[in-house]
């Protein structure tokens, strides 16, 4: 259905890119047949590195033409295979665009192309007296990754996630051509929103080539708690009545001490306290330490009464990076405690979480298998991770098969959806299929083929 | 085991700006917190407890508001702390810092073991803790990088020399100063924060003192002056690692070995 790319494809290339941006045959590097989880792996016939919207432009108008598959992918950071070229052809890497554009102090914006990695940005922002609030863990992730997979991060309880800070895009369609959706503007009625489209589209309807971002005053005081519970269920069952209380901490995450022990491993560093099974870590920022310090108190007095053993202060930048540095590193630490993984992000509503996690223990005692989870406990999107261990490869299949049905099936049950943050890609397709039926995939399909008629754009992801 | 942890207030940002006129770190505005150094002392000091059992007890020199650093770290699980505060002691160099600390020390009874972080992180001298033993007269051992036992009266420690790691024992009453990341500090606890009272902390002054000739505490009592202080210079290096994988992969290992990384 594709062609293949042949040498005049690789010379045409090679005009647009220059040679030592085309890279072909057995010079890819294999880490780019995957992505990070490596569920599902495929080389590309060609690599191509831009660094400019008009060579992307120029590259989809030529892939367009001669209807060649064309995937795009940033750092490679992706969970779900959204950035695996499945069909071959040209995989397009945009880590060089990776320029910070400008700074708009008056209308708090910031301009970045794609490239720009989280860390990048984040630190940009703090220099220059701003927060980029969207805080994925991953900080190696490159913005235009976080925009195409809407990620979300751990400040989504008071900031939301990455599409309430995207202002507008710059966008390569399929055949080539060039455009902008919304604008530097605050408000926007003005027709459907096909940036909206643009951003969680995992790469299917546009390549971005740059993003107007928002910012917003960095703020003066951040305190985080680190509060030990002795049971899981004890700490999840202390989140609603938080966020009852109407403080609205930036972040409220869940671990357990498995999970923290692990971490330990991997990074060889000690954790400030490991004596207690479950932990809630919450943030909380202001303009002012009296404010700040009302809002830790009363939640910190919330969790005492709820059955928590104490609440630790996470005040100064030190005791901040001996805890957020191991919450980072939660996800390559299991995957250095197991063989093999995959993950299963979730988000169900908030007073579901500890149903969603008692029943991830359950399926654990139920296949004899490992099941270590770590998240958002604010938002309600979980990070479950079946790890293989010792099973053999069939074993494997079958049990994994098993426990995402059945984890799956039950977030349905709890209102939930597939993803919060990770996206559908290739891995979770056949869930999104299934929760949401006929029409909405339809729908979704026919969004698709308006964007791109020829289906050349990260063909067999998300819809189809 | 009685341990007493010495403690610094300082600028709460390692991002303190110099003013290149007067010299002087700009403050102003800035919070306080104790020196991420001392941390590890008292990490180190609390562990000890634990295990060989005993107190721990905390010191600062500075303006009143230092109060603010003890009560931190008996949140962190010190039994009680002093400060030592007095217009007289203004303007100290690191020995008259010294001979204060010392003063304030014998005032506060007998300790079997006097823990200091190496260095502070706006001063950076790292020669304080060396200096209180000395006027102490007990010995020490800088760059203490663990405390292995504690037997016979004597404590067993691991320290780092330039070259080379070792590994000694020191007799009981003595001073280690710690070095940095050698462990993880614990938290501070809320629950010990709602019921801090009064008595946690007490202050003493130069009345207090044995020692009553002014010329020895201060500015008077500083063997040095500062002329000028200036930011450190930043250095970054980068270094290109060429050649296939392999080459890379063995050239970057001997490197990290080299700067003692592996």
């Amino acid at each position: 259905m594709y062609n293949k790319v042949t040498s005049a494809d690789i010379a045409a290339l090679q005009a647009i890119l220059g040679e030592a941006d085309v890279i072909f045959g057995e010079a890819i590097n294999p880490d780019y047949a995957h992505d990070e989880l490596g569920g599902i792996s495929c080389m590309p016939e060609v690599l191509v590195r831009v660094h400019t919207t008009e060579e992307v432009s120029a590259v989809m108008r030529h892939a367009y033409e001669r209807n060649i598959p064309v995937t795009v992918r940033g750092s490679g950071t992706g969970l779900v295979g959204a950035a695996v070229p499945i069909h071959g052809g040209i995989l397009m890497e945009t880590t060089r665009m990776n320029k910070i554009l400008s700074l708009d102090a008056n209308n708090l914006t910031v301009t970045v192309q794609p490239g720009v990695l989280l860390m990048e940005l984040a630190a940009f922002a703090e220099e220059n007296d701003f927060l980029y609030p969207p805080d994925p863990g991953e900080k190696s992730a490159t913005i235009g990754g976080n925009i195409s997979t809407n990620a979300g991060g751990m400040r989504a309880v008071k900031y939301g996630v990455t599409r309430d800070y995207v202002r507008s895009l710059t966008v390569v369609l399929p055949n080539g051509q060039i455009q902008t959706f919304g604008a530097a503007v605050a408000k926007n009625s003005s027709g459907y929103s096909l940036k909206d489209l643009i951003i969680g589209s995992e790469g299917t309807l546009a390549v971005i080539c740059e993003a107007v971002l928002k910012l917003v005053p960095l703020p003066k005081v951040s305190v985080s708690l680190l509060v030990p519970f002795p049971d899981m269920k004890t700490a999840i069952e202390a989140v609603p009545a938080i966020i009852r209380s109407k403080i609205t901490p930036t972040a409220i995450e869940y671990m357990s001490r498995d999970t923290i022990l692990f971490s330990e491993n991997y990074l060889g560093k000690r954790f400030p306290d490991t004596k207690n099974d479950a932990y809630i870590l919450l943030t909380f920022d202001g303009n002012s330490d009296a404010q700040v310090n009302q809002d830790m108190s009363v939640v910190a007095e919330l969790c005492l009464e709820i059955g928590a053993l104490d609440a630790y202060i996470v005040d100064t930048e030190e005791r901040k990076k001996s805890v957020w540095s191991a919450r980072g590193a939660f996800l390559e630490a299991i995957k250095a405690s197991t063989t093999e993984m995959d993950e299963c992000d979730v988000v169900v509503p908030g007073n579901q979480v500890d149903t969603f996690i008692k029943f991830t223990h359950e399926l654990a005692d139920e296949f004899h298998v490992r099941i270590p989870s770590f998240g958002h406990a604010g938002d309600g999107n979980l990070h479950v991770y079946i790890c293989r261990d010792e099973l053999n490869e069939e074993d494997w299949k079958a049990t994994l098969s098993a426990v995402f049905d059945r984890m799956y099936q039950k977030s349905v049950e709890l209102g939930g959806l597939v993803s919060g943050e990770h996206g559908i890609g290739y891995a979770k397709k056949e869930f999104l299929r299934r929760q949401y039926g006929e029409t909405p995939i339809a729908l979704m399909q026919g969004i698709k083929k308006v964007f791109d008629p020829k289906n050349i754009l990260n063909p067999g992801k998300v819809c189809f | 085991m009685k341990i007493l942890v010495c403690v610094k207030q300082v600028p709460g940002s390692n991002n303190v700006e110099v003013d290149p006129i007067t010299g002087v770190l700009k403050r102003s505005g800035i919070p306080s917190k104790i020196n991420p150094y001392d941390l590890y002392g008292i990490e180190t000091a609390l562990s000890l407890t634990e295990r060989f059992g005993g107190t721990v007890e905390t010191i600062t020199m500075g303006p009143p508001q230092a109060e603010a650093v003890i009560q931190e770290t008996v949140c962190m699980g010190v039994r009680c702390g002093t400060v030592l505060t007095d217009r007289r002691f203004a303007g100290a160099d690191v020995l008259a810092t010294a001979y204060t600390l010392s003063q304030g020390i014998r005032k506060c009874g007998e300790f079997d073991l006097i823990i200091c972080g190496k260095q502070t992180t706006d001063g950076d001298t790292a020669q304080v803790g060396a200096e209180v033993a000395e006027y102490l007269q007990i010995p020490n051992v800088s760059n203490v990088l663990s405390v292995e036992d504690y037997r016979d009266g004597k404590l067993f420690v691991t320290a780092s020399l330039d070259e080379k790691i070792v590994t000694m024992s020191i007799s009981l009453p003595c001073l280690i100063s710690v070095d940095g990341d050698i462990n993880t500090p614990r938290l501070p606890s809320y629950k010990i924060r709602k019921t801090l009272t009064d008595d946690s902390v007490r202050f003493l002054t130069f009345a207090d003192f044995g020692d009553q000739d002014p010329n020895h505490y201060g500015l008077s009592g500083s063997a040095t002056q500062v002329e000028r202080i200036f930011p450190p210079e930043k250095v970054s290096q980068k270094h290109n690692v060429e050649g296939d994988a392999q080459t890379q992969a063995q050239t970057l290992f001997a490197l990290l070995g080299q700067k003692k990384m592996l």
